[in-house]
């Protein structure tokens, strides 16, 4: 069924300058996969090497963050707004190698 | 890229680099990306999840959480960005990059900073020394990711800008 991915401001390079990208999919897992088949360049952001999603990126169904639901296995419904969301983070340099 | 804002946003900024000493601040920059500028026209202040420790291990673990505390690092809880987003969006602004502080610490970025930063946004940085802010700069991560690059911060006068 037809589900909306928000894509973030630093990712919308990759999906050709699209805030939002339709795609086909039962499951929170189908439809990312969906999107990075349809867009390439975006797999090495949302995915790490095992196929994983990246622990830098968190992914929202509708207002739930899916860690709280069944992960990619959350099934979807015509309708539904995935978005991604970069996690930001940062600190300062516990050794300071500054100079 | 250059990061334009005027003297008000970045008095704001500087204030809850203040407020939070010696807590890491960090909050959100909202406005426009044109013709190589992203113009800055909201910033708002947004709670530094790492004071929930539980919480925010969840949403991003530490390895060292014994040394990694609220005053050396800071997350940003994703149910609020995603907020923020959504509000902007509705106002028809964007997210183009976020701020931070390293107290006690040059306003220069990290390792730590680098291995957790996305490529586009801009992230400024406050050095709060003391409780005083001092040096604000911004950056950009490379297209490659190995690396920030210093992005040049322009400040309107506020009367200048209205």
């Amino acid at each position: 069924m037809p589900v909306k991915v928000v894509i973030p401001t630093p990712l919308r390079q990759y999906t050709g300058k699209q805030d939002a990208v339709q795609v086909q999919a039962k499951t929170v897992g189908e439809a990312l996969s969906g999107l990075v088949s349809q867009y390439t360049d975006l797999r090495k952001h949302l995915f790490n090497e095992e196929g994983k999603l990246r622990s830098f990126v968190n992914v929202y169904l509708n207002d739930e963050d899916i860690r709280y639901l069944q992960k990619t296995e959350t099934p979807l419904r015509e309708g539904d707004v995935l978005s991604i969301v970069p996690s930001i983070a940062g600190g300062l340099a516990l050794r300071c190698i500054c100079n | 890229m250059a990061l334009k804002l005027n003297s008000n946003l970045l008095a704001q900024i500087r204030e809850h680099g203040m407020r939070d000493y010696p807590n890491e601040c960090c909050g959100v920059l909202l406005g426009r990306a044109r013709d190589g500028t992203k113009d800055v026209i909201e910033v708002v202040p947004l709670r530094n999840l790492r004071v929930d420790r539980k919480a925010a291990q969840e949403i991003l673990p530490l390895e060292n959480p014994s040394q990694e505390t609220e005053r050396n690092r800071f997350l940003i809880d994703p149910r609020d960005q995603l907020q923020v987003e959504k509000d902007a969006r509705a106002r028809g602004l964007e997210v183009v990059g976020y701020y931070h502080s390293h107290p006690d610490h040059p306003a220069r970025p990290s390792v730590y900073d680098r291995d957790h930063a996305w490529p586009w946004y801009s992230y400024v940085i406050m050095s709060v020394w003391g409780g005083s802010t001092k040096d604000v700069t911004s950056w950009v991560l490379t297209g490659d990711g190995t690396r920030f690059e210093s992005e040049e911060i322009e400040v309107v006068n506020c009367a200048a800008s209205s």
